[in-house]
């Protein structure tokens, strides 16, 4: 292919190269050109709207009214001086850290068993299969299992000698509840991600680290995780931002019927939440926009931190 | 010092907000100086409602209006707390409903935010009789300014539901219901009674020796999520029969909240240990399923709930019974509410509007609500139609419009920020009624950050 094209650009017969040339032999600007219409969906739908968020961060916006004062850092003040705001902090941190840590052991677990036992479609299919339901009905079915009259997890327990939990219900139970709904739905995906990775490593190394002898935890230890560090280091961010950013089925399984959204006592009131009950319920745009902004800036730098620690730009594959 | 400059700033804002308001007039259409408007037949509304329930009754209004009218009407309808999110992003997004049902918790900062069209000019052109509703319904949906903002469709009270088939077996009659008395001491011979309607895993009854309240199969009293600060269909009642009254300057549009009042107090912790006691269903089942199933399945003998419900509960296939509320110290009082339906500005068709607003106000549409006896329609006329269709259905709703006849209701807190108020009580409450907090300290904390949010105190 190349050796046709460059005999083809050297024949003396034909005239100088144009722009559509240039552009068509780099790859470079073929790359550009193919993601030029993702790129003009980032900007509409991600970029611009993230700009004017930064923006009605430092006005006072009320969106029923239509009405927007610049505020300067105002918003910020009010933040840093508002309890709700750090609880709703707390919770999230408490909400992901329980989420995550079993999560993702427990998806790495499953990762290696498959790795090394089954490559079944069929399993594989049957891991993502919570993760294809929507996040309301997720919530629904939760809240309907878990429910302290009438739901079966609690017949469950009585069945075998446990007094009946109130679960979300509750302010202590209530986080990790919706910490292991989330974890319910997200282990397989999870876990999926961790497999491809695995089938990265070549066998030969298990091979020879077998014919010298060594335990399958030894091999976990040292083939596995160093291998699959990077592959490891992404899917941490992608379920710590997406972990961080937990709303609707907290919002339905807390919801209920006849609970509030965030309860009860607020115990459950996750930052996404009270963001929304800023700028919906209370019609505080730009103070909803200045918490956003806030876990935003964390994001990217908790994103940031975990790549640098996790060296995920490098593979010791080479 | 400071004051004095706050005081000068506010009342530059309010001059401010004179001359803005001043402009926004001027652009305003002039809706309602049309004499002889021409209805554009070819019109198509948008109507929102959040019961479905109430949606056969207003199709079939509909379907009359529409032939009379040629005016099509688009119902929607969306679950009580997607329908006032989904109206907040609609106006943002100029493309609210023409028509929508409105509630007294949310309208006042459609009021203040100015997306409600006043009726005042079309119901004087039209002379429409605003006596014809039940006395102070119409009242409560005139704003600050007193101009009128809906035109209201109907009215509800709170009353007890009870298992009559329970009610035998405990060996009670509905007498007992009826008759209860309450008070926050001891609750009353009320308390007696949802004792005796309670039985454990073993049989043994509430008020019996050997009563194990932590392995409750039945409870004597359902109740509606109390976590929120009008109380309406749970503590309101209650707690206004031993004197408290949630604004001590007026209602509608007062200021000065009440939450810190003992009697409240004493409402919330007599809650909490009947809670505690296993008489009344927990707190977490009451969120999760709400009062209506927990009765449904059996969990609860007796539950408290409103006039809106009763359908539901009728719907169950079981004998149920209703009852007015205990009669406290101060009486037997229950919340006085009632629904009305608005025009928004975002409307283009105002005219037709104010047609269909006009229809479902009156007593042709509230007439065939009645007939359909599900909520008490505003007039009194199709009101008294409602209770004979009820009658009929072998349904006395006898208990629900007995605090109109001897007048002790109580109007639903009308206030501006009252969705600020709500999210302070809420957590509150619920902290209160799970035992993790003093309820005088923690309601005197609510107090303070409400007179906060309303600049009094």
């Amino acid at each position: 292919m190349s050796t046709t094209t460059s005999t083809r650009t050297a024949a003396p017969n034909l005239p100088p190269p144009d722009l559509w040339h240039r552009v068509r032999h780099s790859d470079t600007s073929v790359a550009m050109l193919f993601l030029l219409p993702s790129l003009l969906g980032f900007v509409l739908f991600y970029l611009w709207p993230a700009i004017r968020g930064i923006w009605l961060s430092f006005t006072e916006f009320n969106l029923l009214r239509q009405t927007s004062s610049f505020i300067g850092l105002g918003n910020y003040q009010e933040l840093v001086g508002d309890p709700l705001f750090w609880h709703s902090m707390r919770v999230t941190l408490l909400y992901v850290v329980i989420n995550i840590s079993i999560q993702t052991v427990l998806a790495l677990a499953i990762a290696v068993m498959m790795d090394r036992l089954t490559q079944s479609v069929v399993v594989r299919g049957i891991m993502v299969l919570p993760w294809l339901i929507p996040q309301v009905v997720v919530g629904l079915l939760w809240l309907w299992m878990l429910d302290p009259s009438l739901g079966i997890v609690n017949e469950f327990l009585q069945a075998i000698g446990i007094p009946s939990q109130p679960f979300l219900g509750s302010p202590d139970q209530v986080i990790p509840a919706l910490a292991g709904i989330n974890i319910w739905r997200h282990t397989g995906y999870t876990a999926l991600l961790l497999f491809a990775g695995l089938q990265t490593i070549p066998g030969d190394l298990y091979e020879a680290a077998s014919v010298d002898g060594a335990s399958e935890w030894k091999m976990f230890w040292r083939i596995t995780m160093p291998l699959l560090r990077p592959v490891l280091a992404l899917v941490l961010v992608i379920t710590v931002v997406g972990s961080f950013q937990v709303f609707d089925v907290v919002h339905v399984a807390t919801g209920g019927f006849g609970g509030t959204p965030g309860g009860p006592a607020n115990a459950s009131l996750v930052i996404y939440l009270y963001i929304f009950r800023q700028a919906f319920n209370f019609n505080n745009f730009g103070y909803a926009a200045a918490m956003a902004t806030v876990l935003f800036v964390l994001l990217v730098g908790v994103a940031f931190i975990q790549m640098k620690l996790l060296r995920a730009s490098q593979s010791d594959l080479a | 010092m400071r004051m004095t400059f706050r005081r000068r700033a506010l009342a530059g804002l309010a001059a401010l907000a004179v001359i803005v308001a001043a402009c926004a007039g001027d652009d305003e259409p002039h809706v309602g100086v049309d004499e002889d408007p021409d209805l554009d037949t070819e019109v198509t509304l948008s109507y929102w409602l959040w019961d479905s329930n109430q949606l056969p009754a207003y199709e079939q209004c509909a379907s009359d209006f529409t032939a009379e009218s040629g005016i099509d009407i688009d119902f929607e309808l969306f679950g009580w707390d997607d329908y006032w999110s989904n109206l907040t992003t609609q106006f943002t997004a100029g493309r609210a409903p023409d028509v929508f049902t409105n509630h007294l918790a949310f309208y006042p900062e459609f009021v203040e935010s100015e997306v409600l069209i006043p009726l005042d000019d079309f119901i004087e052109r039209d002379g429409v009789d605003m006596d014809q509703y039940f006395a102070g319904l119409a009242d409560l949906w005139q704003g600050q300014d007193g101009q009128q903002y809906g035109l209201p469709k109907d009215w509800d009270t709170i009353a007890l539901i009870y298992d009559e088939q329970q009610l035998e077996e405990a060996g009670l009659s509905p007498e007992d219901v009826n008759q209860a008395t309450w008070n926050a001491e001891d609750g009353g011979s009320f308390e007696q009674l949802i004792a005796r309607l309670t039985i454990d895993a073993n049989g043994v009854r509430g008020d019996e020796d050997g009563f194990d309240a932590d392995n409750v199969e039945v409870h004597g009293f359902g109740y509606y999520n109390p976590a929120e600060a009008a109380g309406q269909a749970n503590w309101s009642g209650f707690a206004r029969s031993i004197g408290f009254t949630h604004l001590a300057d007026e209602n509608p549009w007062g200021v000065d909240y009440q939450f810190d009042d003992p009697a409240l107090a004493a409402t919330l912790v007599w809650w909490r240990e009947m809670i505690e006691a296993g008489y009344a269903a927990p707190l977490e089942a009451v969120q999760g399923l709400g009062p209506a199933t927990l009765f449904e399945t059996g969990d609860t003998a007796l539950t408290v709930d409103g006039s809106w419900t009763v359908g539901t509960y009728t719907g169950l296939g079981r004998e149920v019974g209703f009852a007015p509320l205990p009669e406290g110290p101060e009486g037997r009082w229950s919340m006085f509410n009632g629904l009305a339906d608005s025009i928004t500005i975002n409307t283009d068709h105002p005219e037709e509007a104010w047609a269909w607003v006009r229809y479902l106000g009156s007593l042709d549409c509230q007439r065939i609500v009645g007939e359909n006896a599900i909520v008490f329609p505003a007039i009194e006329e199709a009101s008294e139609v409602a209770q004979q269709a009820y009658a009929d259905l072998g349904v006395d709703v006898g208990a629900w419009t007995l605090y109109l006849e001897q007048e002790t209701t109580f109007l639903f807190p009308v206030t501006d920020n009252f969705d600020r108020v709500n999210a302070e009580m809420a957590p509150a409450v619920e902290e209160i009624l799970l035992g993790r907090a003093d309820a005088t300290e923690r309601l005197e904390q609510v107090q303070s950050a409400v007179d906060g949010i309303m600049g009094s105190g």
